[in-house]
């Protein structure tokens, strides 16, 4: 069987749900949302801790409550959406071949495709951590939901390794069910994850967070009984002679996390070497015309409102391509850098032609930077000068471009982003 | 009163088996683990070498050899993948090519067909990534990859299947001559048997020296391997060696049956026979090697390091056959590489003296075949759905890394010796085996075991013994 829309999207979670009601609020009525979970929400379902929706909502809501937001708009506006379904594959022209197990495996040709399939955490695996490989290692969002979901503890005595959002969360979690965290290490010399979190789930409750610190070795053959840790040079090699032995029966990793784009791949879409997701323009499509990407797989975020924010932008872009108002957007491209210090930007080009009056480029930086400047260039000229207090690699920075600005630079070629100490 | 005992139910053990099956015997396999093909066997290369580097004359260089050429049939019948991709042994220097021109003719009087020594230009044409500083290489056209969980739990089922019996998670503690045979004692009970086959690993050493003066002594070598993504395919064709030194075959680059890259083993000679934990240096050490063989390699796309223990036993060749002052008592000790390979061959050839020893019939309903765990992803559109509508639980994805169905998971744990850990599940049906590691399905496979096996949550292990997943509930969990 065939089945046919206009506008389908791969996810459920929280940038699924927001493209779809964006798309349908621009008109566009013919929408499926594909979700491999038995339920809408994604991830957030998991997330039963608060702290969303303070920029979309103007409250603090948990996880679910959040979702539940955007799931009843979806329901409102009738939104059909498939649970339980496995997108298997995209090829370039769109067609999507997914999988449940009523409908069996079948085929949708699509007008446009949003991608929106969140991430997945870096396994111990990818970290080449040495030692023995026991039971007790848990990356950080598969003890979440083995303790939020399941409801079951995956041990008592815990060793988190990794400064990323979710093992700052399940830090507090975990002592919140009577369990003993005994320590935070983290690579870098700083934390991967938001500052309030840091104070929320560790200082609050006198974990130590060891910067420059790595796991070196791992004891317990069949389950882990102790974990090594030393300190680590400039080059994240370990110091010797800083070695600490930590009992533990459960480590858990929070270590990064990657986007899932083997999806887009299959669709011959292009990724970004820094962000792992795909490489967009200002409308967040894709090199592949009618793909386009928003959430996490795009780059991870670390609040769900900017990811509901994007997802907007991508439902309502695929929305005017439905109704034939964007026909080409491959028109003047203007390059978007990320120099000295900025990571990456999304989206990394611009048609100001296309662009709405204003664009939000997101971006992360590398290090942390005191009393620094957020700089944009348009080719050798300083637009843009913006100081901030701190600036670090666990939280998401944005600068807004007026197309009105833009518009009068003709000649125009590439926009720089830069930090800059002065 | 059994006829035969084989302790051990790793590669060597189960293809005894498998071929003992074959007569009207009884036969009962042991092992420590909870699931077969849990030492050695599920940590190696995964590759069937073509034999050429055995010295001539050697247990090694004849099974191997016969082993190599037995691989179709076998695993045709009992359904395992295997590919004949070929093996290059590389060289980075104009001298060694006498070396490799050695290592050719050795291979050919050791029975290897189809050795050749090939140039730079050669090479490129069927190896393009093969790095810089490579002059020739020694092809082995017979030389292949195969999947070793597969092919052990293959031969365990079929045997299984035809009468063998299995009893896991039972160690062997003291053995001894008995009146008619021998007197096996283990933590479950102790078992008569007129013969005992010793494919005891790591631990074979103790098993004979429990019944022989003629004393073995097993040292442990370690290899350690990264496995990298299937992204990182199409970098290596052929299983690449280095030419061989004193510690071994060097590090070898290799694509899996299922499309991965595998890069190992160092080695490493250890007293403990239980050490598999890997080292931060011995993974620098193979990732850093592994360019001498192949240029570019994604090694930054590693998914897993392990490590795996070689049964290497002092006198360096395999040790075959009846213990000379233990009647019935039969070894197959120091079977460190290539066991994989000569594996099949072992397996016939010990059948075969106990055969004669216990004049054993032929059995008329034998069953030569065995279907593995249907891939729904080798059907048709159409077969799969008709496949889904009977039973949906093929509709169900639940490993998304290596899009595994919840049907497959579920034929896994039903069959003859069926998984019950995670791991078990992973060896047969490779859910929790890609990139992801287990992170998003494990918890869904926990859950399909406990309704499968009726357990607990908390019974859930990842391979067995204390390898529990959960403690207990949360405050607020349920029963």
């Amino acid at each position: 069987m065939m089945m046919q829309y206009d506008i389908v999207i791969v996810g459920g979670g929280p940038a699924g749900l927001a493209a779809a009601v964006a798309a349908k609020e621009s008109g566009c009525d013919s929408i499926l949302i594909l979700e491999r979970d038995n339920e809408l929400g994604g991830i957030l379902n998991q997330c039963i801790h608060n702290g969303f929706g303070l920029h979309t909502f103007k409250e603090e809501l948990t996880g679910p409550e959040y979702a539940d937001r955007f799931i009843q708009q979806v329901k409102e506006l009738q939104i059909e959406y498939k649970l339980n379904t496995m997108v298997m594959d995209i090829s370039p022209e769109r067609v999507v071949t997914a999988m449940n197990r009523d409908d069996g495996m079948f085929l949708i040709t699509a007008k446009e495709v949003i991608l929106a399939m969140g991430c997945r955490e870096r396994p111990r695996g990818a970290l080449n951590i040495p030692g023995y490989r026991p039971a007790g290692i848990f990356s950080a969002g598969t003890a979440q939901r083995l303790v939020n979901i399941e409801g079951w503890m995956p041990g008592k005595e815990v060793v988190i390794l990794g400064s990323g959002d979710i093992g700052l969360i399940m830090a507090r979690r975990m002592t919140l069910e009577g369990a003993t965290v005994k320590l935070v290490a983290e690579l870098m010399p700083y934390s991967g994850g938001l500052k309030r979190n840091i104070v929320q789930c560790l200082d609050d409750f006198d974990i130590p967070l060891k910067l420059s610190h790595t796991v070196v070795d791992i004891e317990g053959k069949e389950h882990i009984t102790a974990v090594t840790i030393a300190q680590v040079d400039e080059n994240c090699r370990p110091i010797k002679g800083t070695e600490e032995r930590y009992t533990c029966d459960c480590l858990l990793l929070s270590c990064g996390l990657i986007p899932e784009n083997e999806l887009s791949t299959s669709a011959g879409v292009e990724l970004s070497r820094v962000t792992g997701g795909p490489v967009v323009n200002e409308s967040l499509e894709t090199n592949i015309k009618g793909v386009f990407a928003c959430g996490n797989v795009l780059h991870v975020h670390d609040l769900v409102d900017y990811v509901s924010e994007e997802a907007k932008k991508a439902g309502e872009t695929a929305a005017k391509y439905v109704r034939g108002e964007i026909t080409d957007n491959r028109g003047k491209t203007i390059a978007i850098r990320a120099e000295s210090g900025v990571r990456y930007t999304v989206p990394t080009t611009l048609n100001p032609d296309a662009m709405d009056d204003l664009l939000t480029v997101r971006f992360r930086v590398g290090d942390v930077y005191k009393d620094a400047y957020v700089s944009v260039y348009f080719d050798g000229e300083r637009v843009q000068h913006k100081k901030k207090r701190i600036i670090a690699p666990g939280e998401m920075e944005q600068v807004i471009l007026q197309k009105k600005q833009i518009m009068q630079y003709p000649e125009l070629s590439a926009i720089t982003l830069k930090v800059e100490e002065v | 009163m059994y006829d035969i005992v084989i302790i051990g139910a790793g590669v060597i053990g189960c293809a005894v088996a498998r071929e003992l099956s074959k007569y009207n015997a009884n036969v009962l396999v042991l092992d420590k683990n909870e699931d077969v093909c849990a030492g050695t066997s599920k940590a190696n290369s995964a590759i069937i070498h073509s034999g050429y580097d055995a010295k001539n004359g050697t247990l090694k260089a004849q099974f191997n050899v016969r082993g190599n050429a037995m691989m179709d049939d076998l695993c045709r019948d009992l359904d395992v993948p295997f590919k004949r991709i070929g093996s290059l042994t590389i060289c980075t220097d104009e001298s060694q090519i006498a070396d490799l021109e050695k290592l050719k003719e050795r291979g050919e009087q050791n029975g290897v067909p189809g050795l050749k020594i090939l140039n730079r230009e050669e090479l490129l044409e069927i190896e393009p990534h093969i790095a810089d500083g490579v002059v020739a290489a020694l092809y082995a056209p017979t030389a292949g990859i195969i999947c070793p969980f597969k092919l052990t739990i293959a031969l365990a089922e079929n045997a299984c299947e035809n009468g063998v019996r299995f009893h896991l998670m039972t160690e062997v503690t003291k053995i001894e001559k008995a009146d008619e045979g021998w007197k096996v004692t283990t933590n479950h009970g102790e078992y008569l048997t007129k013969t005992i086959v010793n494919a005891a690993g790591v631990y074979a050493d103790e098993m004979n020296n429990m019944v022989s003066e003629n004393k073995l002594k097993i040292i442990p070598r370690r290899g350690d391997y990264i496995l990298l993504d299937r992204t990182a395919q199409g970098y290596v064709r052929h299983t690449v060696f280095q030419l061989p030194t004193e510690l071994g075959k060097g590090v070898l680059v290799t694509p899996t049956v299922h499309g991965n890259t595998i890069i190992g083993p160092t080695a490493f000679d250890i007293d403990d026979k239980e050490s598999t934990a890997t080292t931060a240096s011995a993974i620098a050490q193979v990732t850093e090697k592994s360019a001498i063989s192949i240029k570019g390699l994604p090694t930054r796309q590693v998914i897993t390091s392990f490590a795996g223990l070689r049964a290497r036993e002092a006198g360096k060749d395999f040790i075959l056959g009846e213990a000379e002052d233990a009647e019935g008592f039969f070894n197959c000790a120091g079977i460190q590489s290539p066991g994989l390979s000569s594996a099949p061959a072992i397996g016939a050839y010990i059948a075969d003296l106990i055969k004669e020893k216990l004049t054993l019939s032929e059995k008329e309903d034998f069953v030569a075949t065995r279907k593995d765990i249907l891939d729904p992803s080798k059907l048709s559109l159409e077969e799969r759905n008709e496949l889904i509508k009977k039973e949906p639980a093929y509709g169900t994805i639940v490993c998304r890394c290596e899009s595994v169905t919840e049907g497959e998971i579920i034929d896994a744990i039903r069959r003859p010796l069926g998984a019950r850990s995670l791991d078990g599940v992973k060896r047969r049906v490779r859910a929790g085996m890609g990139r992801c590691q287990g992170g998003f399905c494990s918890p869904k496979v926990m859950d399909i075991l406990v309704r499968e096996w009726g357990l607990s949550m908390q019974d859930i292990t990842k391979s067995g013994g204390d390898s529990h997943i959960v403690i207990g509930r949360t405050k607020d969990g349920d029963e």
